[in-house]
């Protein structure tokens, strides 16, 4: 029971991070801002957040937890 | 080699293989072996999600906003964080009630309502067919850009050919052809199709792959990675605003709004429904689907933009649409593999959405559209006696023609005058307006039927007229002064600036008050009056699917039928030998030797309708059975209370289950309880043979030496005297012996008297060693005393110390060697308390003896030729006593130098008080 709660929490949460990560205002942090390696800021953020959210639902929803 | 009979064939020849994957899955399936059985393919089937919207149309997209086209795979990503909530209900509520669409969710939720069901179907049509037309639009706009090859041609305008000309009517007719033999080859009674999931996969990873290689081909091999698009870019100051943020003129409410309708999208839309809710084949597939489908939507989005910026840098000024960016670029480099596998990958992303969507409506449009029309014209189906499984199989079939011929009539009103992705914007905010009623009925008990249909019909004109019309309008389908002056000329009534709402964008426009309209209605009818009992009863398997006993346990049906008219009513829509079959295993699970011998009770009904609902809908298969079976209607306070007795039920077998636990530990308690009491008894039985042994020795004596002076009358005096002596040192011994039994007993049963008070423990030894002076004084042996001046108090009960010491004390006198006996008793303090000991040098006791002589009646040493002088209670009754005041005796012994008993009482302070009372 209490493994099922934990892991619930941490994909709500990890819901929660995303909203917060893909919208306003985060986003206009990275707006017209010099390029880092060549990449747009706004274009590398998006796609590193998104990884990271990825990674989390997996983490979240794959482990299991003793 | 890119001439039209080369694309017929390989489009045929890739089609047929498609077909051949999921003949080849269906057979499996058949063989129980099924193909599609593990995550990794559920999670690629889910990515049918991915059109030639993505394939094409995102490059078209971010060639005009930049990262503006990625909020759509970024809502899916975030929904299915919550996936294993939201769509495990789904997915438990649909294979509990063996549901097959979207509408017939919605039906069923609200009390398996024909009207609702209905509404749902033309909400979906017409809310897809635009994004049909995206599909149609992007295959047909690909072939003739081939067709060109290698001069690159923007294709003509559609509405200006004649429809025999036109490319895109004869992708509608094979698409049409395809997905029937796809789909509709024989009815499925759960309207699953294994083999379909199983070619959507492998068409996933080709449109993966196709669009990768793409990205890679622009990415490095016309440009230099990377950096080098992106440097050309920002030095362009005309694309400079495409990388630098989300562009101004989209702004963030557009970028949420997209966020939104995706994620409302991705639950929502009849394909995504179909695949991820009702193909599910084990609901734990959803673990990985939830991270590696979300992974996928990253990779094919990864060269989106350089394949944009790179197409607009490749192709400034030549007037090439952007939506053809993916093709184009590998035409232009005249690189035909490439071009080729471009194609194809489009084709994948095409005809996989256009194949689950039709299907997916096709089966709602014939269960929640056709079917009731038909079932209330009686005589059409209930023919006796006539397999209604073809007649399905038939209405399904045109419903895909008519459904893939709208979406080409679209596309030649509408479709050439939006991007891809504007067009099927069109679509998500169609079937976003499912979501109030769709998510409200999973978690609201009180959402009504008529709360549904208010609020899906608000919002769906809403959508139509803020969204659709408009679409035509701008086509110039309908008059330019519909959106300049709005209806009827009424400025407030602007379609695209209603109530004079201006500053968002169309679909944010669209968006905000179709929910307000569809969410306020569906709220607000809802409120207006109490769920009627089917609703409630639906409310509670709804919302309760995933509570482990959910209310389907309650059987919420009253009324007679007979088995064999079910039997038929379901042979008639899914054929006689699966009726047959499925009736026997529902016998045999329940315990009936055949179905024969089935009653026809709520169970075996709700299993017919069950079976029905998979074929023709639950609305439908309500009404079904409802023909053949006698029903009593079901009042709203019945089901309640059904349904309160059931979660009572369920309150009570906790409770008993609560209660037979409490009973299982008070039985094991009684059960320990009765073996002490056993052992006991086994003890007493042990004292009682050992008692009367004991006592039977000095009565033996006595009544000999009684006898001997009766008989006897000469007898000497000095004899008489002796035997007279004798008798009375054993009536001396029985008496003692019969005291220390009683004693003893008194402890042991907890009811002897104590009387604890503090005291010295040196006072106590010094008045046992006076009490015994005499007995060592026969035995001429010395007593020596080594105790402190001032020992610390204890808490103890004088006599029964006295009587501990006087015990020990004789008993060393009564070993002591004559002569030389000598006897120490010793006083000392230890850790918490003191200790005595009291030593002799007698012949000790061996080791084996050591613990008997603390068991009742045990005398050791030589009874054989002494005269036992005891009575074999004394050690065992004082170590009882010290044991009562907290401490300990026990004896220390070397055979042959003597024995030391020895015991320990606590000091006064460490005693507990409970101890210190009378027990």
């Amino acid at each position: 029971m209490h493994r099922r709660v934990l892991a619930g929490d941490r994909l709500v949460a990890t819901f929660l991070i995303g909203c917060v990560l893909f919208n306003y205002p985060l986003l206009s942090l990275f707006d017209r801002r010099a390029p880092v390696y060549e990449i747009p800021p706004v274009y590398g953020y998006i796609f590193i957040a998104w990884a990271a959210v990825i990674a989390l639902i997996a983490w979240a929803i794959e482990r299991r937890i003793e | 080699m890119l001439e039209l009979p080369v694309l017929i064939a390989v489009s045929l020849t890739y089609l047929g293989l498609l077909f051949a994957v999921a003949w080849w899955g269906d057979k499996r399936a058949d063989q129980g072996k099924s193909l599609i059985a593990n995550a990794s393919t559920y999670a690629l089937s889910m990515a049918v999600y991915c059109t030639t919207w993505t394939f094409y149309g995102s490059v078209g997209r971010a060639a005009v906003s930049g990262i503006g086209f990625l909020p759509i795979y970024l809502g899916p990503t975030l929904v299915m964080a919550l996936g294993w909530f939201l769509m495990l209900k789904m997915i438990r509520i649909v294979k509990a009630n063996r549901i097959t669409s979207i509408a017939d969710f919605i039906s069923s939720r609200y009390g398996k309502s024909h009207g609702l069901g209905g509404l749902v179907t033309i909400i979906a049509v017409v809310g897809i067919i635009p994004y049909i037309a995206l599909q149609l639009k992007a295959i047909s706009g690909s072939v003739s850009l081939l067709l060109s090859y290698p001069e690159i041609v923007m294709p003509g305008r559609s509405a200006t050919m004649s429809v025999a000309a036109d490319v895109s009517f004869y992708v509608a007719l094979i698409l049409a052809a395809f997905t029937i033999v796809f789909g509709t080859r024989h009815l499925e009674a759960t309207e699953r199709h294994e083999g379909m999931v199983a070619a959507i996969a492998l068409e996933s990873v080709v449109k993966l792959v196709s669009f990768t290689a793409v990205g890679v081909f622009v990415t490095y091999g016309v440009y230099d990675g990377f950096g080098d698009i992106f440097q050309r870019v920002i030095a362009d100051p005309a694309l400079r605003r495409l990388v630098e943020a989300v562009p101004s003129g989209q702004g963030y409410t557009n970028w949420f709004s997209l966020l939104f309708l995706s994620a409302m999208a991705i639950l929502f839309l009849p394909r995504q429904f179909q695949i991820a809710v009702v193909e599910n084949v084990n609901e734990q597939h959803l673990r990985r689907a939830a991270w590696l489908f979300p992974l996928y939507l990253l990779l094919i989005n990864l060269f989106v933009l350089p394949i944009a910026l790179g197409g607009l840098l490749h192709f400034a000024g030549q007037g090439v649409d952007a939506d053809t960016f993916v093709l184009t670029l590998p035409m232009a480099l005249r690189h035909e593999g490439l071009v080729l596998l471009v194609f194809i990958g489009g084709l994948s992303a095409g005809t996989g959405m256009v194949i689950v969507e039709t299907i997916a409506l096709a089966t709602m449009v014939c269960n929640d559209l056709v079917m009731p029309l038909l079932l209330r014209r009686q005589t059409v189906v209930m023919g006796q006696g006539r397999d209604l499984s073809r007649l399905l199989l038939t209405i399904r079939r045109g419903a895909i023609i008519v459904i893939l011929l709208l979406g080409y009539l679209y596309f030649r009103l509408a479709g050439e005058a939006y991007a891809l992705v504007a067009i099927g914007l069109i679509s998500f905010s169609a079937v976003a307006q499912f979501a109030p009623a769709l998510i409200g009925g999973m978690y609201w008990r009180g959402g009504t039927r008529g709360g549904a249909l208010a609020g899906l019909s608000a919002g769906f004109l809403v959508w139509m007229f803020t969204l659709l019309l408009p679409s035509f309008a701008k086509s110039g389908w309908l008059p330019d002064a519909f959106l300049s002056q709005g209806l009827f000329g009424i400025e407030l009534l602007r379609p695209q600036q209603l109530f004079g709402l201006t500053g968002v964008d169309e679909i944010s426009h669209c968006l905000f008050w179709s929910f307000f309209a569809n969410i306020g209605a569906y709220v607000g009818v809802s409120l207006l009056r109490p769920p009627m009992a089917a609703e409630a009863t639906q409310a509670a398997v709804f919302v309760d699917a995933l509570k482990e006993t959910g209310s389907r346990s309650a059987v919420l049906w009253r009324g007679r039928a007979k088995v064999s008219d079910l039997q038929d009513l379901v042979g008639r829509f899914l054929g006689q030998p699966r009726a047959q079959a499925a009736f026997g295993a529902f016998a045999r699970r329940h315990g009936a030797e055949s179905i024969g011998k089935l009653e026809a009770d709520a169970r075996l009904v709700q299993f017919a309708e069950s079976l029905l609902a998979g074929a023709i809908g639950s609305a439908s298969a309500r009404v079904m059975v409802a023909s053949v079976a006698k029903e009593e209607p079901l009042s709203i306070d019945e089901v309640m209370n059904i349904l309160d007795e059931a979660s009572q039920l369920r309150t009570y077998s906790r409770e008993l289950e609560r209660k037979s636990r409490q009973l299982q530990a008070a039985t094991l308690e009684l059960q320990e309880a009765n073996e002490r009491l056993k052992e006991l008894d086994r003890v007493k039985d042990d004292i009682m043979s050992s008692v009367t042994h004991e006592l039977r020795t000095p009565l033996t004596s006595i009544r000999a030496f009684s006898e001997l002076l009766r008989d006897d009358p000469k007898m000497h005096l000095a004899d008489r005297e002796r035997f007279l002596g004798l008798i009375v040192s054993e009536t001396e011994r029985l008496t003692r012996l019969i005291n220390q039994t009683l004693d003893l007993a008194k402890i042991e049963s907890g009811r002897a008297d104590w009387n604890g008070c503090e005291l010295d423990l040196k006072e106590v030894i010094e008045q046992s060693v006076a009490a015994t002076s005499q007995l060592f004084r026969e035995k001429k042996a010395d007593v020596v005393l080594d105790l402190p001046d001032d020992p610390p108090l204890i808490l103890a009960d004088r006599d029964r110390l006295v009587q501990v010491m006087l015990n020990l004390l004789s008993n060393a006198v009564k070993f002591l060697p004559p002569g030389s006996g000598q006897v120490r008793v010793v006083l000392r303090s230890i850790d918490g308390g003191l200790e005595v000991g009291v030593i002799d040098n007698g012949p000790g006791i061996r080791p084996e003896d050591q613990q008997l002589i603390f068991e009742k009646f045990r005398q050791v040493g030589d009874t054989m030729t002494a005269k036992p002088s005891g009575t074999g209670l004394g050690l065992p009754i004082s170590r009882r006593i010290i044991e009562h005041f907290g401490g300990r005796l026990w004896v220390e012994s070397v055979p042959g130098e003597g024995a030391t008993f020895r015991f320990t009482l606590p000091f006064a302070a460490a005693q507990q008080p409970a101890e210190a009372g009378t027990a």
